[in-house]
């Protein structure tokens, strides 16, 4: 079921067009991030989603309701980039207060502090939390009333390694529960196990949406083996691989995703000259790079 | 409902950034003060105690109660825009008017709180000093209906310059400005304008009504006998008496409605 669709959709600020014909939909129990360099127009998109600035072009629709009508209000949990509270209420007052508005009762506020790890420090005044804590109640509110489509702007930037293993514990909860989630992240390597989906923005427009596999294939992007030998053979391998030699012990070869069997079977006909193999697939950053690159030469 | 929702923690944060007891200990010390002041050379004129405390109380309040609206209100949007609370805010199921509303109903509430106490505490001073007991309350219900009336329209005033500044601290300035002109030059203006005009057309047809289209005015108009707005007001009373009750009552009821209105216009403009 799809819960969110972007159809053409764009936004001008005056003469500035930051947001160009995006299409893009999100299904129930999907993970997309949306990935982009700083500006690229991922918290407009949001904001658009939400209703808070009006679309220019185009249309979104949340469960076929208009963006920022009362409809799609009520189903959508949000997180901002930087997420701010009134800093004289207590952690757990300012999720009750939330609750309320959603029409969810107290207790549940009560459980999510929990969840997101802050019960201890509940009944202290926001004032005094670090920003990792403020980002938990940031996302405990999201997740208020279990909402059909999550929208989670940089959602992990300012945790810690440890909090972003348990946020993304939370989000896979969360999306097994059937929430589309859609979230926008600069900390790349952390989104490759936990999402199914990556948009690529650029300028204001989408460059890539697929899943990473596909995007890998289609980026023909090489994939680089490792080959750790014993230190007097490295050159030997080397030479006879067509790797380079990068210290003392290691060769780094590079080749297409359609060779890697075929390239991990000679590397395996050195036998014991051989110590280890790593395989390093493409990772999101080059990804990254060379999708926003192409989009760059394409104008 | 949301309004309530909103209004509840609208009330928890006003006590506990202390406007609660700033807004009591103004009013309470003030009209203390005053009606200790007032009670002192015409207590023995043989007029009704309580209508000489109401009257010192109500030239107090009209510039006590305009300021603690003005100071309740002014961070209302531009406070929660500029701190990044109001996008999340706004991402709620729940309007802008009810959002307005939910704080016009807190502030308002701080404010009744803190104008009750003060005429409690009138009252209970005005029956020790004389020992009278049979005085009529009517005055005193008339300047606590009236003194709320003329907090909310600044409450509205508030607001409206909150949403159109969206910086607090540009507000801030506005609204010490608005403040100024409402409670102190408004009248001297009209007071220059009276003298120059010698009693002419202007005084006669024009002024009342300028007059009294100024909510601060039609209080003092509302709760003062029309010898001690003479006595007290510059005598800038009398001419005012034209307007009557009821265009005083009209502009004072009407002001918190139009401003609480054009606030509401306002913060529909105002993208987070
Ligand atoms: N209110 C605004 N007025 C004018 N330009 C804006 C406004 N908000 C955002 N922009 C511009 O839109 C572009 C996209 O911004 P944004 O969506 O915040 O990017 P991202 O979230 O991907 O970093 C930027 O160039 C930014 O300067
Ligand atoms: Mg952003």
């Amino acid at each position: 079921m799809t819960v969110l669709k972007i159809n053409a959709v764009g936004k001008t600020y005056g003469t500035l067009e930051t947001v160009r014909d995006v299409n893009l939909s999100v299904n129930a129990g999907e993970r997309v991030a949306l990935l982009g360099h700083n500006g690229a127009g991922k918290t407009t998109l949001m904001r658009m989603i939400l209703g808070l600035t009006p679309i220019s072009a185009g249309m979104i629709r949340v469960l076929g309701n208009a963006p920022g009508s009362k409809a799609s209000r009520s189903v959508i949990g949000y997180l901002p980039e930087s997420v701010a509270f009134h800093a004289a209420l207590t952690g757990r007052e300012q999720l009750r207060h939330f609750a309320r508005l959603k029409s969810v009762k107290p207790r549940a506020a009560d459980d999510l502090l929990d969840r997101v790890g802050l019960s201890d420090a509940a009944d202290r005044k926001i004032r005094t939390y670090s920003k990792g804590m403020r980002q938990r109640i940031g996302l405990a509110q999201a997740l208020l009333g279990r909402p059909k489509l999550a929208l989670l702007d940089e959602p992990t930037s300012g945790l810690d390694p440890i909090s972003r293993h348990q946020f993304y514990d939370v989000v896979d909860e969360l999306a097994q529960g059937g929430t589309a989630v859609l979230l926008s992240s600069h900390a790349l390597t952390e989104l490759e196990a936990r999402t199914d989906r990556i948009a690529i923005m650029s300028k204001g427009r989408l460059v890539a949406d697929s899943n990473l596999s596909d995007l890998r294939h289609a980026a023909r992007l090489p994939i680089s083996v490792n080959v750790t030998t014993h230190s007097k053979d490295a050159d030997l391998v080397a030479a006879k691989l067509g790797g380079q030699r990068v210290n003392g012990r290691s060769v780094v070869l590079t080749c297409q995703q359609d060779d890697k069997v075929a390239m991990l079977g000679r590397i395996a006909g050195f036998g014991d000259l051989i110590k280890d193999i790593d395989v390093i697939p493409a990772s999101l950053e080059v990804l990254y790079r060379h999708y926003s690159a192409a989009e760059q030469e394409g104008e | 409902m949301p309004v309530f929702t909103i209004a509840r923690l609208e009330l928890l944060i006003a006590r506990r950034n202390m406007w609660v007891a700033t807004a009591v200990i103004m009013m309470a010390l003030f009209t203390v003060v005053l009606t200790l002041a007032g009670a002192a050379p015409t207590g023995t004129l043989g007029v009704d105690p309580l209508i000489v405390a109401t009257t010192s109380v109500t030239t107090l309040s009209v510039y006590l109660i305009p300021l603690i609206g003005l100071l309740l209100s002014f961070d209302a949007i531009a406070g929660e825009a500029e701190r990044g609370t109001l996008a999340l805010n706004l991402v709620y199921p729940v309007s802008r008017g009810e959002i307005l509303l939910g704080k016009f109903l807190a502030h308002l509430a701080v404010l009744g709180f803190a104008v009750a106490v003060g005429l409690g505490l009138m009252v209970g001073l005005t029956i020790w000093q004389s020992g009278a007991t049979d005085m009529s309350l009517a005055p005193v219900l008339k300047l606590f209906v009236t003194s709320l009336a003329l907090g909310a329209a600044f409450l509205g005033v508030g607001y409206l310059i909150s949403a159109l500044a969206r910086q607090t601290g540009v507000a801030s300035g506005i609204v010490i400005i608005v403040w100024l002109v409402c409670v102190v030059l408004y009248d001297l203006g009209l007071l220059g304008a009276l003298v120059a005009d010698g009693g002419g057309d202007f005084t006669k047809t024009v002024f009342p009504w300028l007059l009294v289209a100024n909510p601060a005015d039609a209080f003092r108009l509302i709760n003062m006998p029309t010898e001690a707005v003479s006595l007290l007001a510059s005598g800038v009373g009398p001419a005012g008496g034209v307007s009557g009750f009821a265009g005083q009552i009209t502009s004072i009821l009407l002001w918190p409605v139009i401003a609480l209105f054009l606030a509401w216009q306002a913060f529909l403009r105002v993208e987070p």
